[in-house]
C-alpha cells in the first residue's frame, strides 16, 4: 500500500487579502491588508537593536556557569582597565542601588529576595552575576570575559517533585523550602463522585514539558538615563511596560513618571518579553552610572538560558470517575508547576489555570491541588496559552486515556461530556463565565476538514497490510480564555489590591483633520494597526487608509492604564474596545460642531469621507478639515459653550464589568471570553524508528466576530506551529548538573517550513454576548496541537501503554511503540464496580 | 590583543561602496552598523535562523557567517534592494501582503531574500520544494503556511509553479 498523502489547502481556497472597500462600506469583517506590512516588507521597521544614538554604550552580562553557587567574590578591576569600557555593575552593588522587586506571592514565597544582579548566590546556570558597559559590543564581550568570579559550587535540585520534599537543597533560603505557593481548588464533591462512579481511571503521573516560543528577536532595551531632566528613556521590546514600570520604580527608588517607556516594533514575543525588567534595571544603572545611553540587545544563547521558559508542569496522582455511558464527573490532580529559580510572574499560574478548570466539559466534581515549586533552572514566564494550556493538555489526556482504556470511542466521549450550545453563557463550578461556543458543531466541522473517517479507513488498510507503519488520528479540544479579571490575583495573594482590567487609546482629529488614534497596546505582530483603523473608521465614516495608528508602548502620550500591553489573549477586546469607545466619543464631537454651524441636529448628519453632510440636503456639508480648523485655530468663531465642550482629543479607557472574586472559595468570573478551538491530527509512525509524521491537520477555531479574518487565521497558524513544535520537536532539557543542554538554535530544534503542516483551518464565530464588538481575543491557541499529536500518538499505540509526555519525539515514540514498560510511563488503571 | 582592521570595496544593491572593517566584524554587523542597512536582522548568532539572509554573487548567504572582510570585491544585495520606501512593493513583498504571510516582520527581510533566491535560481518549483527552500529561514509568527503560499503565488505568476 502507498503511503497516504496529504491534501493540503489549495491557494484558491484561501483567505488573501480583499481590496480595501468601497467608500462608507463597513470594512470590519474584511481582510484588509495590514497597514504595518510596507515598513516591514521594506527593512524600514524599527526593532530596539535598530536605534543608535551618540555616545551610546553596548552592555554585556557576565553569566554564572553554575547552576547553584555561592559568589565568594567578584573582581571586576581586570575589566575596568581595558580601554573603551565605561562602567561595570557587580550584584552587591545593585544590592546597594536598588530595592529587591516586589513579590506577586504572599509569604513563604513572597519572601524570595530578587535583585537584577544575582546577590551571594547564582540559582540558575546562566543567571546575570555582573555586567560591563563598553564602547562596542565586541569590547563589552571581551571586558565581560575579564571579570572574574569566585564560586564555591552547591548541590542543585532540578526535579519539579522532588524539589518540595525536605532533603533538597534550599534555592532560597529566606522561603524555608522550595514550594513559593500552594493553594487547593476544591469544587463540587470530588470524593463522593469517586465512590459512586462506575469506574474511576487512576493516571499516576502526566508530566508537561518545558519548552520556550523563543521570539525570533530576543530582548533589547536602548535606556538613557537623562539626568539633567531626571528622565529615564527606555526603548525597548517589553511587552508590558506599565507592569515593568510597577517593578521598576520601586526597586530603583523613583517616580513612575520618570520612566518614558517607548516600543515601536517587536520581532514576537509569546510572554517571554514581559520580564525583561531584571535586565532593563541593570541597563539603567549603568547609563546612569556611565551618564550615557546604554544599549542592551540578547544574544541568543543568552535568550535560551537566561532569559525565560515556559512552565514545567508534573501531574501526579489524578483520579477521574467515569460513568459507564462515558459521562466524566470530573477529576482530582495534584500539580507541581516548576517555575525555576524566581518567582517574577509567579504564582499567577497558580490561578490562571483556573480560568478553564473543567475545560470544554460540564465536569461538576474538581479538585487540584497545586504547588508553585523552584528549581535550580531558568525562570520561567508566561509563554503563550500560558498555565491554561498545561492544564488543558492535563484535561485532553484524561478524556482520551478514559476513552482508550474503557473502550470507548473518543469522539463519543467528547460528545457525551461537552458543553452543548444551548447552555452559554456557561458557569463552570468554580463560577467562571463561558461566554458563547458551538464545541459539538466545531468538533463535526474539523472532522469533516480533516476527513476523519476516510483516515479511519486508511488506518485500519494500513493496520492489516503489516506495513510497519501505523496511522493515529487525535484530537485537542481546547480553550484560549482572554480579558483577565487581574482580581483573580487575590485568590493566591489575598492582600493584592489588583482587580478588573482594561485599557487606553486616545482617538483625535488633527490640525489639518486627519485622524489618528494612539493606542496602549504593545503589539508584537497582531495587526493592531490594521485592525484598530478598520474599527476606527467605520465608526467615523473614513477608509481605513485614513486612519493613523500610533501602537507600542509611548509614555509621553499617555494612553496606558496599568494593564496596558499585549498579553493574554485581550486586545480584540480591551484594545478594540478603548479604540471604539475613543471614536464613538471622537464622533459626537465632531457631529455637535457640525450641527451647530450647520443649524442641524445632529441625528441628521452623516459622516462619509470625512464630511460631515445633513442628509437629504448634501450641499449643506462640513468637512473634517473645516471642523478641525473650527476649533484648533478659530474658536472665536464658535458659540462659547461650543468651544468649551469641544476637545475633538478624547480618550478613552474600556473597562470590562468584572468585580473582585472571592479569595475564600477561589471562585468567580476570572476571564471575560472563551475563545475555543478544535483540532484534528493525523500522524504516521513508523515502527522500527519511531519517526512520526504529520499527515494531515485540520483546526477550527471561534473566536466571535472576526475583525480581520486573515489576521485570526494567521494566529490559528502561529499557535498551531507552536504546538506542534513543542509536541515532537522542541523541549528544553538540562543535565544532573543543571547545565542546559540546548542552548542555541543548532540543538534547540525550532520547526522550519518542511517541519510545519499546511494547517487547514475554518472559522465558526458565535459573537460573544459581553464584550463591544463580540469579538474575543485569541491569540494564544491554547496549545491545541499538544493535545491533538499526544491524542493522535495513544491513539496509534492503543490502550496498552499511556502517553504521559506532552512531548514526543522520535526515541520516545519508539519506546512507547516497541517498549511500553521502559522508563517512568506508568499505564494507566481502571477500577470498575 | 589589537584588531586588525582592513578596507573593502563593495557594490551594496548597485551602489559602489566601501568601508574599514575589523578583521573580527561580522558581515551582518558591517550591513547594520556601518552601513546603516537595519532591514537586515540578527536572530540566533549562530546560522540557524536565516533573519540575516543577504544576497551575496547571486546567492543567498547568512549575513551573520562571514567576516565582513570576506564581502570585499562582492555584489551584495540587502532587502532594501526590493524596493525603495515610497515606491511600489517587488511582486515578492506584495504576495506577502497579499497571503498575509508576515506578522512581526522580524524573519521577513531574511526570508524574502532567500524567495528572491529560490524563485529566481529554480526553473520549476513543487509545493515541496518551496518548503524545503525556505528551511533554513525561521519564522516564529506565521507557522508558515502563507509564506508557502506567497512564494507558490509568485512561482506560478513567473511560470515556475510545477505539480
Amino acid at each position: 500500500m502507498s503511503i497516504p498523502t496529504p491534501t493540503p489547502t489549495r491557494t484558491d481556497e484561501r483567505i488573501t487579502t480583499w481590496t480595501p472597500p468601497a467608500p462608507n462600506a463597513p470594512s470590519v469583517g474584511q481582510s484588509i491588508p495590514r497597514k504595518e506590512d510596507r515598513r516591514l516588507l521594506q527593512g524600514q521597521g524599527l526593532f530596539t537593536d535598530d536605534l543608535w544614538m551618540h555616545r551610546m554604550g553596548h552592555v554585556h552580562f557576565v553569566r554564572s556557569p553554575h547552576a547553584h553557587a555561592r559568589i565568594v567574590d567578584v573582581d571586576v578591576s581586570r575589566a575596568e582597565a581595558q580601554p573603551g569600557v565605561y562602567a561595570t555593575l557587580t550584584g552587591e552593588e545593585a544590592r546597594g542601588l536598588t530595592d529587591r522587586y516586589p513579590q506577586i506571592a504572599p509569604e513563604p514565597g513572597g519572601s524570595m529576595k530578587d535583585w537584577c544582579l544575582a546577590v551571594g548566590k547564582a540559582r540558575f546556570a546562566g543567571e546575570p552575576v555582573a555586567a560591563v558597559l563598553a564602547e562596542t559590543r565586541e569590547l563589552a564581550r571581551d571586558a565581560a570575559a575579564l571579570v572574574e568570579v569566585e564560586y564555591e559550587v552547591l548541590p542543585v535540585t532540578l526535579d519539579g517533585v522532588a524539589t518540595t520534599r525536605p532533603d533538597a537543597p534550599l534555592v532560597h533560603e529566606e522561603v524555608g523550602s522550595n514550594v513559593g505557593w500552594k493553594g487547593v481548588y476544591e469544587f463540587g464533591d470530588v470524593d463522593w463522585a469517586l465512590e459512586h462512579a462506575d469506574h474511576v481511571v487512576r493516571i499516576p503521573h502526566l508530566h508537561f514539558h518545558r519548552f520556550s516560543s523563543t521570539p525570533l528577536e530576543c530582548n533589547a532595551a536602548v535606556v538613557n538615563w537623562e539626568q539633567g531632566t531626571d528622565t529615564i528613556h527606555i526603548l525597548s521590546n517589553n511587552q508590558m511596560p506599565q507592569f515593568a514600570a510597577m517593578y521598576l520604580a520601586p526597586a530603583l527608588g523613583v517616580r513612575t513618571d520618570q520612566l518614558q517607556f517607548r516600543s515601536q516594533d517587536i520581532g514576537g514575543a509569546f510572554g517571554l518579553k514581559l520580564t525583561s525588567y531584571t535586565n532593563i534595571t541593570a541597563v539603567a544603572l549603568l547609563s546612569r552610572k556611565a551618564n550615557r545611553p546604554a544599549k542592551w540587545t540578547e544574544y541568543r544563547s543568552e535568550h535560551l538560558v537566561g532569559s525565560c521558559h515556559g512552565n514545567e508542569r508534573t501531574f501526579e496522582g489524578i483520579e477521574v470517575p467515569v460513568m459507564a455511558d462515558g459521562q466524566i464527573l470530573g477529576f482530582s490532580a495534584t500539580a507541581y508547576d516548576d517555575v525555576g529559580a524566581f518567582m517574577r510572574y509567579e504564582p499567577l499560574g497558580g490561578v490562571i489555570f483556573s480560568q478553564v478548570l473543567p475545560g470544554c466539559y460540564r465536569f461538576q466534581h474538581l479538585r487540584v491541588d497545586y504547588r508553585t515549586v523552584i528549581t535550580n533552572k531558568t525562570p520561567v514566564g508566561p509563554n503563550r496559552g500560558y498555565s491554561r494550556l498545561q492544564h488543558l493538555w492535563m484535561v485532553e489526556r484524561i478524556v482520551d486515556v478514559v476513552a482508550s482504556q474503557l473502550g470507548l470511542d473518543p469522539v463519543a466521549v467528547r460528545k457525551r461530556n461537552y458543553i452543548s450550545a444551548d447552555q452559554f453563557p456557561y458557569e463552570t463550578p468554580n463560577g467562571c463565565l463561558y461566554d458563547s461556543g458551538d464545541y459539538h458543531g466545531a468538533l463535526d466541522r474539523v472532522l469533516e476538514l480533516v476527513d476523519y473517517d476516510g483516515w479511519r479507513a486508511r488506518q485500519a488498510a494500513l493496520r492489516a497490510s503489516g506495513s510497519g507503519r501505523r496511522i493515529g488520528i487525535g484530537i485537542g479540544s481546547t480553550l484560549d480564555s482572554g480579558t483577565s479579571n487581574f482580581g483573580q490575583a487575590r485568590l493566591i495573594n489575598r492582600e493584592l489590591q489588583y482587580s478588573g482590567n482594561g485599557e487606553a487609546a486616545i482617538c483625535k482629529l488633527d490640525l489639518g483633520g486627519e485622524i489618528s488614534v494612539a493606542l496602549g497596546t504593545v503589539p508584537q505582530g497582531q495587526g493592531h494597526e490594521t485592525t484598530t483603523a478598520q474599527v476606527v473608521g467605520d465608526t467615523l465614516g473614513v477608509s481605513p487608509d485614513e486612519v493613523r495608528v500610533l501602537a507600542g508602548a509611548d509614555s509621553a502620550r499617555n494612553a496606558y492604564v496599568a494593564f496596558s500591553g499585549t498579553y493574554a489573549s485581550q486586545f480584540a477586546v480591551t484594545g478594540i474596545g478603548a479604540a471604539l469607545g475613543a471614536a464613538r466619543a471622537l464622533r459626537e464631537e465632531i457631529l455637535m460642531v457640525a450641527a451647530s454651524v450647520l443649524e442641524a441636529e445632529p441625528e441628521e448628519l452623516t459622516l462619509v469621507g470625512a464630511t460631515v453632510s445633513v442628509e437629504g440636503d448634501e450641499d449643506r456639508a462640513m468637512t473634517f478639515a473645516q471642523i478641525a480648523n473650527l476649533v484648533y485655530a478659530n474658536n472665536g468663531a464658535m458659540p462659547p459653550e461650543l468651544a468649551d465642550a469641544v476637545t475633538l482629543n478624547r480618550r478613552f479607557v474600556y473597562r470590562p464589568p468584572f468585580g473582585v472574586p472571592d479569595w475564600r472559595t477561589k471562585s468567580g468570573h476570572l476571564t471575560l471570553t472563551y475563545a475555543s478551538q478544535f483540532h484534528a491530527c493525523v500522524v504516521e509512525i513508523e515502527e522500527e524508528t519511531g519517526q512520526t509524521t504529520v499527515l494531515d491537520y485540520a483546526i477550527v477555531d471561534e473566536c466571535g466576530t472576526p475583525i480581520n479574518p486573515q489576521i485570526v487565521e494567521g494566529q490559528v497558524h502561529g499557535a498551531a506551529a507552536h504546538g506542534v513544535a513543542a509536541a515532537l520537536q522542541e523541549t528544553l532539557e538540562y543535565d544532573e548538573d543543571g547545565q542546559l543542554l540546548n542552548g542555541t538554535f543548532w540543538d534547540y530544534h525550532v520547526v522550519s517550513a518542511p517541519d510545519t503542516p499546511l494547517f487547514k483551518t475554518d472559522n465558526l464565530p458565535r459573537p460573544s454576548p459581553f464584550t463591544p464588538t463580540g469579538s474575543k481575543g485569541m491569540g494564544e491557541g491554547g496549545g491545541g496541537p499538544l493535545h491533538a499529536v499526544c491524542s493522535a500518538i495513544q491513539d496509534a499505540v492503543g490502550p496498552g501503554v499511556v502517553v504521559t509526555d506532552s512531548h514526543n519525539p522520535t526515541e520516545r515514540v519508539w519506546e512507547l511503540v516497541n517498549e511500553p514498560s521502559v522508563g517512568a510511563r506508568e499505564g494507566a488503571e481502571v477500577i470498575s464496580r | 590583543m589589537a584588531d586588525s582592521s582592513h578596507p573593502i570595496e563593495l557594490t551594496v544593491n548597485g551602489e559602489p561602496a566601501e568601508g574599514v572593517v575589523l578583521g573580527r566584524q561580522l558581515l551582518v554587523h558591517f550591513i547594520r552598523d556601518t552601513l546603516g542597512l537595519r532591514g537586515t536582522h540578527i536572530g540566533c548568532d549562530s546560522g540557524n535562523c536565516g533573519a540575516c539572509t543577504v544576497i551575496v554573487d547571486g546567492r543567498a548567504i547568512k549575513s551573520c557567517m562571514q567576516l565582513a572582510v570576506q564581502a570585499d570585491g562582492s555584489d551584495l544585495r540587502t532587502v532594501e534592494s526590493l524596493s525603495a520606501p515610497g515606491e511600489e512593493l517587488d511582486e515578492l513583498q506584495g504576495a506577502f501582503t497579499k497571503h498575509h504571510a508576515l506578522q512581526c516582520g522580524y524573519c521577513t527581510p531574511g526570508m524574502l531574500m532567500s524567495a528572491t533566491a529560490l524563485l529566481d535560481d529554480a526553473d520549476a518549483l513543487t509545493l515541496d520544494e518551496i518548503r524545503r527552500g525556505l528551511k533554513g529561514n525561521i519564522c516564529r509568527c506565521t507557522g508558515y503556511v502563507n509564506i508557502v503560499h506567497a512564494v507558490e503565488d509568485v512561482a506560478e505568476r513567473r511560470g515556475k509553479r510545477s505539480a
